[in-house]
């Protein structure tokens, strides 16, 4: 069964054609590693699959069906993630706000809510994170607890945006971990964005890379080719392959590492403001 | 010192707005959005005088100027750059037509004086019904909210993916704050507004990490801090404003520096 289907759908932002004419198919509980450059339309994919953009021209299936607003078997780590720098709520808290977020009234959480909570804070090794505080964990321990909670209520579809960033690599390579051990125990299909593919060969089964408009999903074999890339960056592309590793080069450079320099200085201005 | 009448009134009246006062602040803080509650009072001062030169009751005009602030601030939106200094303008342009009102009403010194800095001691009974009516109004505002804005103000992006409507969360959560600040402003003064919506909630911020223990604690500093403010202003004859904002800071850095030091995060 397909989890998403684009048909010749047309997604645009601002004016601007992210995808044109894009038809691809996801199938239930394939990773998928979601590549290509900045502006490439990663987190524009991932919104409209949430259904909080319609497409401009064809359609887009989620379960066979428009994509709901609000989906319940939708888990959700958005690449903005706004965390005040002096929040002194308590992890559990931090998440139980999520739970039901959207109805009016009370906050109550219930016994049950709780405890599917701090379950899920043990399942993903961060059981302790619970009655910490927000202001006193690390990048690494907010990512754990933002997956605990995109993993809560048992979604079939994980949609992962970029959750690497600003991450150490030893911390890089556990998310990734969990992330494909979760998804392979209950037949979860991940859509997880990244700049680089190589932390991520590991564990997908398909790539989906993006750019230009345009969107190219297969096996790395199959899309991570100079002839597929040049296309989708506009440019000269060169694949490298070496030491069991790839490199995607663009006039000699990496281009990975280009889009992730710039990432790097972006997180360390949010990591000073967090530790401020 | 129950005894007299007054006295009787101030602790009311200030207990009431003591807890509105430390509940929404508590958001405020949470939200990070405190400066809108500063500029909402002094977008309520000219509402005030300017109810005053009508013969309105000055409460009314704080709590129609406030609330329309409240709801254009909203209505501005959530991501608008540059917002604060939007606020800024909109905030001296209001206690510019507040000055404007006053140079039109001169019989007028006093009063100011009870708009700015607060005079409980001088609430009247009729006033303590009115206020317990907008309290009673906030807060069944602020519980029909209180779910979608938690979520809202901790995790925005994602809220927005759960079909949360932050625009309107963010517009009626102003809108409750106004009524609150138009309160607190009753007890201690639109320029003392602080003392009992930011104070306590930050102190309590940093005392407990628990979402229901924290308003908890938060409205009970509050009203820990206006009832001990007022029976020192009674000792000492100090202004009951000053003693409240002074428990306030004192409350806010003993657990900042003392109790709770910073630690690495």
């Amino acid at each position: 069964m397909n989890v998403i289907e684009l048909d010749r759908a047309t997604v645009s932002i601002g004016g601007r054609d992210v995808l044109r004419d894009t038809s691809f198919a996801i199938k239930s509980g394939e990773f998928i590693g979601v590549l290509g450059p900045n502006g490439a339309g990663k987190t524009t994919l991932m919104r409209a699959v949430l259904g909080l953009i319609q497409p401009r021209a064809g359609a887009i299936r989620v379960f066979g069906r428009a994509p709901q607003r609000g989906d319940r078997n939708i888990g959700y780590l958005p690449q903005v993630r706004t965390v005040l720098p002096d929040l002194r709520i308590r992890g559990r808290d931090f998440i139980a706000g999520s739970v039901h977020g959207e109805r009016w009234g009370l906050p109550l959480s219930t016994a049950a809510d709780r405890a599917a909570i701090d379950k899920m804070l043990a399942a993903v090794g961060a059981g302790e994170l619970g009655d910490r505080p927000l202001s006193e964990m690390s990048g690494g321990e907010r990512q754990r607890l933002l997956l605990a909670q995109a993993l809560l209520g048992e979604p079939d579809l994980l949609l992962l945006d970029e959750p690497l960033i600003s991450l150490d690599y030893r911390y890089q390579e556990a998310i990734i971990e969990l992330v494909r051990r979760f998804a392979r125990e209950r037949n979860i299909t991940v859509l997880f964005s990244a700049h680089e593919l190589n932390q991520l060969i590991g564990a997908l089964d398909r790539v989906l890379y993006l750019g230009n408009g345009r969107a190219a999903l297969g096996t790395v074999d199959e899309v991570v080719t100079a002839p597929v890339l040049s296309q989708l960056y506009g440019a000269d592309i060169n694949v490298v392959r070496a030491d069991g590793q790839i490199f995607v080069l663009s006039r000699g450079r990496s281009v990975e590492h280009a889009d992730h320099a710039h990432d790097h200085g972006h997180q360390h201005d949010h990591g000073h403001h967090h530790h401020a | 010192m129950l005894e007299y009448d007054f006295m009787r009134n101030a602790f009311a009246a200030a207990g009431v707005a003591a807890v509105v006062s430390g509940l929404v602040g508590y958001f405020l803080v949470l939200r990070g959005q405190t400066f809108a509650g500063h500029a909402l009072g002094h977008i309520g001062f000219a509402g005030a005088t300017g109810a005053v030169l009508l013969s309105i009751p000055s409460i009314w005009g704080l709590v129609g100027f406030t609330l329309a602030a409240g709801i254009g601030m909203g209505f501005l939106g959530e991501r608008i750059s540059g917002r604060d200094v939007a606020i800024g303008v909109v905030l001296s342009l209001a206690l510019g037509f507040g000055l404007l009102f006053l140079h039109y009403y001169t019989a007028f010194a006093t009063q100011v004086t009870a708009l700015l800095f607060g005079n409980v001691l001088a609430v009247e009974r009729s006033t303590i019904a009115t206020l317990a009516g907008l309290a009673l109004i906030t807060l069944a505002g602020l519980a029909a909210i209180m779910r979608p804005l938690i979520f809202a103000s901790l995790q925005p992006e994602l809220a927005e993916a759960k079909g949360v409507p932050l625009r309107f969360v963010s517009t009626a959560f102003l809108a409750i704050v106004a009524l609150a600040v138009s309160e607190s402003a009753q007890i201690v003064g639109i320029l003392l507004v602080f003392a009992l919506m930011v104070g306590p909630p930050a102190t309590a911020q940093r005392l407990v990490t628990g979402l229901w223990s924290g308003m908890a604690l938060s409205a009970v500093l509050a009203l820990a801090e206006a009832w001990l403010g007022i029976v020192i202003a009674y000792q000492t004859d100090w202004p009951v404003s000053f003693c409240i904002a002074a428990l306030s800071a004192l409350g806010y850095f003993l657990t900042r520096n003392i109790i709770v030091p910073r630690s690495r995060g």
